[in-house]
C-alpha cells in the first residue's frame, strides 16, 4: 500500500514536472522557432541562447502588480485561471510515457493510472476545461473578455464532436478499447495507427489545434480583434496561468498525438532492436529509449503546432463554424465509415 | 500604366472542391515558411558585433587643436554662413595677452554650439572651413533625454589635448588638393570662368 | 474509522457534497454561481457513477452535462446579463404556487423511493455492469429498442431546434461562405 502510493506519488510528480518543464520551454522554443521562421534570432539575452528565457519570464510574472478589477466577480476571477491550468494538467495522468518497468521483479507502468476509458476521459477533461476561459472571461465584467469566452467555449464544443467521432474511428481501428494503454499497445508491432487512419489523423489534428485556441483558431484571443480577448483584465501570474495552460494543452495535444496516431514508445523495428541489444523485458533501457521515441515524436509534434501558427492567418470566425460543423463534422461521419467497412473486411468486427 | 508585371487581378469566382479543401494551400504555406527555417538570419548582435562604416562617414563633429594645442577656429562664421539647416551658433572673442598657448589666432571663439537636432550632417561646414578646424568623424550622436543637451557647445566639440580625433580619413590627397583649386577657395566668390582645370 | 469501509465514506462525503452543492443551485442568488454549483452537484454525481464501477457512465456524464450543456446555459445566462437587481420582484402568490408544486413532486419521489427497499442493491465495486464493453452489449441487444427511441427523441429535438433557429426563407442570405 505505502509503495503503491510512493510510487504514484512519483509519478504524478514526474508528469506534472515534465508537463511544467516542457510548457516553459515551449514558450521559449516557440518565440525562436517564429524567429527562424522570419529570418530572426529570436531572444538570445538571458543566459547562453536565451536558455534562461523562460525564468526570466516567470519571475516576471510573479512580481508583476497583481490587479483585479473592482467590478469584477472576485472569487471567479481567482478561479478562472486555475481551473484552466487544473485541467490541462490533469490530462497527463491517462498517457502511458514508457514500457513498463521492472524493478525487483515488481512491475511498474510508467503511467499515473491505467483506466479503461482513459481515450473519453481526455475528451471529458478538455470538455470540462472550457470553463477555465467562460468563467474567467465572464467575472472580468469586460465585452472584449466576454466575447472571447464565448468565442472560445462555442469553438472548442464544436471540435470537440468532430475530435470525438474521429477518436471514435481511431479506437476501432486500434482494437476497440478505450485505454490509452492498449491504443498504444496495439501498434506494438512497428505500424502506427497513421496508416489506418490518415483523414482520422488530419481531422484530429485540426480539432487539437482548435481545442488548445491555438492559430489559425485563436478566437478566443484575437489581439487585433478582442485586445487578447478572454485575458484583458488579467495580470500579473494570472494571466500567466492562462497562457502557460495554452503550452501545457498543445503538450498533451502532441502527445496524444503522437501517442493515438504514431505509435508513442513504439517505434518500427523497436522490439528487433531491443532482442539485439540483449534487453530483457522490463529492462530500464527499453523504458528509456521508448521514453527518448515517444519525447521525440511530442517534439516534433510540438513543432508542428508552431510551424502552423507561424505560417496561416487567423480564420474569420464564420469560417471557423463553417469549417467545424459543415467541414469536420461530416467528414470524421464519413471516416468513419470507410473505418467501418475498412475494418470489416480486415476482420477486427464481426457483425 | 504597368509598373511591374506581378499584378494579380482579384476574382470572386466560386472555389473548388480543391481549393476548400484548404490543405493544398496550407501545404503551400507551409513549405515557403519551412523554407524560411534555413536562411540566413540578416540581423547582426549589434552591441557585440558592428556593422562596417564607410571611410567618410560624416557623424557628429570635432573642434581640432592644432600640433601645440591650441585651437583652430578663429570664429569666422564661415561654418554658420554655409549651414544649410542653421544648427551653428558662435559668439567671437578677441585673445589677451598670456593665452597664446590656448587659441591659435588672435580671434577665438568663446562660444561655438552646434544643436545637433538640426544638423543634418551635410559636411558643409568642414568644406567652409578656411582654418582646418571643424571636422566631421565616425562617432555617434549619443541618445539624451533632454533636448538642451543636445547642444553641444565647446566642451564636447573641442578635441581633449591627451585624447586627440583622428579625422586622417576625411584629409586625403584628393580632399586637400580639391581645397587648392582657387575657384573653389574659400574666401573668393565661386566664378566658373576663373576656375582653373585641375 | 466508525466501522465503515472507504467506499462508505466516500459514498457519505459524495452524497453530502451533491446535497449541499444541490441546495446551493437554489439559494444562490447569482444565476452564474448557481450554474457553476449544479456543474458540481453533476461532478459529485459522476464520483458516485465511479464508486458503483461505471466509469463510462462517470465520464460521459461528466462529458456530456457538465462539458456541453451546462458550458451552454452558462453561455445563455451570460449574455442575458441577468443581475440579482434586475430581477423582477415575484408575486407571494408565484411563491406559494412553486411550494405546492414543490410539495407535490418531493411527495411523488418519497412515494416512488418506498418501493425501492425491495430492490437488489448490488455490492459497489464489484458489479461489471457499467464497464463500457458490457454496456455496449447490454445497450445494443436487450435494450436496443428504448435505445433507438432515445435516438429518434434527440433527433425530434434537433430538427425542433433547427426550425426555431431558422432564419425567414424570404431573406435569403446565399454568401455564407
Amino acid at each position: 500500500m505505502i509503495a503503491l502510493l510512493i510510487y504514484k506519488g512519483i509519478m504524478c510528480v514526474a508528469v506534472f514536472g515534465i508537463s511544467l518543464g516542457v510548457a516553459a520551454y515551449s514558450t521559449l522554443w516557440e518565440r525562436k522557432f517564429a524567429a527562424f521562421l522570419q529570418d530572426r534570432k529570436g531572444p538570445n539575452r538571458a543566459g547562453w541562447g536565451g536558455i534562461l528565457q523562460p525564468l526570466a519570464d516567470g519571475g516576471k510574472m510573479f512580481f508583476k502588480e497583481e490587479i483585479i478589477p473592482n467590478v469584477s466577480n472576485r472569487a471567479l476571477f481567482i478561479l478562472g485561471p486555475s481551473m484552466f491550468m487544473v485541467t490541462a494538467l490533469m490530462t497527463g495522468a491517462v498517457i502511458p510515457w514508457g514500457k513498463p518497468l521492472m524493478i525487483n521483479g515488481v512491475t511498474y507502468d510508467l503511467q499515473i493510472t491505467d483506466i479503461n476509458i482513459g481515450a473519453i476521459y481526455i475528451l471529458g477533461v478538455a470538455s470540462v476545461g472550457v470553463y477555465g476561459i467562460m468563467i474567467g472571461g465572464w467575472a472580468s465584467n469586460n465585452k472584449y473578455s466576454l466575447l472571447g469566452a464565448v468565442r472560445a467555449s462555442s469553438q472548442m464544443i464544436s471540435y470537440e464532436i468532430a475530435m470525438g467521432i474521429s477518436l471514435i474511428a481511431l479506437i476501432i481501428s486500434a482494437g476497440g478499447s478505450l485505454s490509452v494503454k492498449d491504443i498504444l499497445e496495439s501498434q506494438d508491432q512497428g505500424v502506427a495507427n497513421i496508416v489506418w487512419q490518415p483523414l482520422g489523423f488530419i481531422i484530429f489534428f485540426v480539432c487539437a489545434l482548435a481545442e488548445t485556441n491555438r492559430a489559425p483558431f485563436d478566437m478566443a484571443e484575437c489581439e487585433t480583434e478582442l485586445v487578447g480577448g478572454f485575458h484583458t483584465e488579467y495580470s500579473a501570474m494570472k494571466l500567466g496561468l492562462f497562457l502557460f495552460a495554452e503550452y501545457i494543452n498543445m503538450f498533451i495535444s502532441s502527445a496524444i498525438m503522437a501517442g493515438f496516431y504514431f505509435g508513442g514508445y513504439n517505434f518500427p523495428f523497436a522490439n528487433e532492436l531491443y532482442s539485439a541489444l540483449g534487453l530483457e523485458q522490463g529492462s530500464w533501457l527499453i523504458s528509456l529509449i521508448g521514453f527518448g521515441a515517444y519525447f521525440t515524436k511530442i517534439v516534433l509534434f510540438i513543432c508542428l503546432f508552431m510551424w502552423v501558427r507561424w505560417t496561416l492567418p487567423r480564420f474569420r470566425y464564420d469560417q471557423l463554424m463553417n469549417l467545424g460543423w459543415k467541414g469536420l463534422l461530416p467528414l470524421s461521419l464519413l471516416n468513419l465509415a470507410i473505418t467501418i467497412v475498412i475494418e470489416y473486411f480486415r476482420g477486427n468486427i464481426q457483425f | 500604366m504597368q509598373l511591374t508585371n506581378r499584378k494579380v487581378v482579384v476574382s470572386h469566382k466560386e472555389l473548388s472542391f480543391a481549393e476548400r479543401m484548404y490543405l493544398p494551400a496550407v501545404a503551400k504555406g507551409m513549405a515557403i515558411t519551412l523554407s524560411h527555417l534555413f536562411k540566413k538570419s540578416p540581423t547582426i548582435d549589434y552591441p557585440k558585433k558592428t556593422r562596417p562604416m564607410s571611410a567618410t562617414y560624416r557623424g557628429r563633429h570635432v573642434l581640432k587643436r592644432d600640433e601645440n594645442g591650441a585651437e583652430r577656429c578663429v570664429a569666422c562664421g564661415m561654418c554658420a554662413v554655409a549651414c544649410p539647416a542653421e544648427a551653428i551658433t558662435i559668439v567671437a572673442a578677441e585673445r589677451k595677452k598670456g593665452e597664446e598657448h590656448l587659441y591659435r589666432e588672435e580671434k577665438y571663439a568663446s562660444s561655438f554650439e552646434i544643436n545637433m537636432l538640426r544638423c543634418i550632417f551635410c559636411g558643409l561646414c568642414e568644406d567652409a572651413c578656411p582654418k582646418e578646424a571643424i571636422f566631421l568623424t565616425d562617432r555617434l550622436v549619443d541618445a539624451e533625454f533632454e533636448r538642451e543637451d543636445f547642444i553641444y557647445g565647446k566642451e564636447k566639440l573641442v578635441e581633449k589635448i591627451d585624447k586627440r580625433i583622428d579625422i586622417t580619413k576625411r584629409q586625403t590627397q584628393a580632399v586637400l588638393d580639391f581645397k587648392k583649386i582657387p575657384g573653389l577657395r574659400h574666401n573668393t566668390l565661386f566664378d566658373p570662368k576663373k576656375q582653373v582645370k585641375h | 474509522m466508525l466501522g465503515l469501509t472507504i467506499t462508505q465514506w466516500l459514498f457519505g462525503i459524495l452524497s453530502l457534497m451533491a446535497i449541499m452543492f444541490a441546495l446551493m443551485v437554489v439559494f444562490t442568488r447569482n444565476p452564474v454561481n448557481s450554474v457553476l454549483y449544479l456543474v458540481l452537484t453533476f461532478f459529485c454525481i459522476a464520483g458516485h457513477y465511479l464508486l458503483l464501477n461505471a466509469q463510462f457512465l462517470a465520464v460521459v456524464h461528466i462529458v456530456v452535462y457538465a462539458g456541453a450543456i451546462m458550458v451552454l446555459f452558462l453561455f445563455i445566462i451570460m449574455l442575458m446579463n441577468l443581475n440579482p437587481d434586475t430581477e423582477p420582484r415575484k408575486h407571494i402568490m408565484t411563491r406559494l404556487i412553486a411550494g405546492v408544486i414543490g410539495g407535490v413532486l418531493l411527495f411523488v419521489f418519497v412515494g416512488a423511493l418506498k418501493g425501492a427497499e425491495q430492490l437488489q442493491l448490488t455490492q459497489s465495486g464489484a458489479s461489471q455492469i457499467g464497464l463500457i464493453k458490457n454496456l455496449g452489449h447490454v445497450l445494443f441487444t436487450e435494450y436496443l429498442f428504448p435505445f433507438e427511441i432515445t435516438s429518434v427523441l434527440l433527433l425530434a429535438a434537433l430538427v425542433g431546434a433547427i426550425m426555431i433557429g431558422k432564419k425567414d426563407t424570404n431573406i435569403n442570405v446565399s454568401r455564407n461562405s
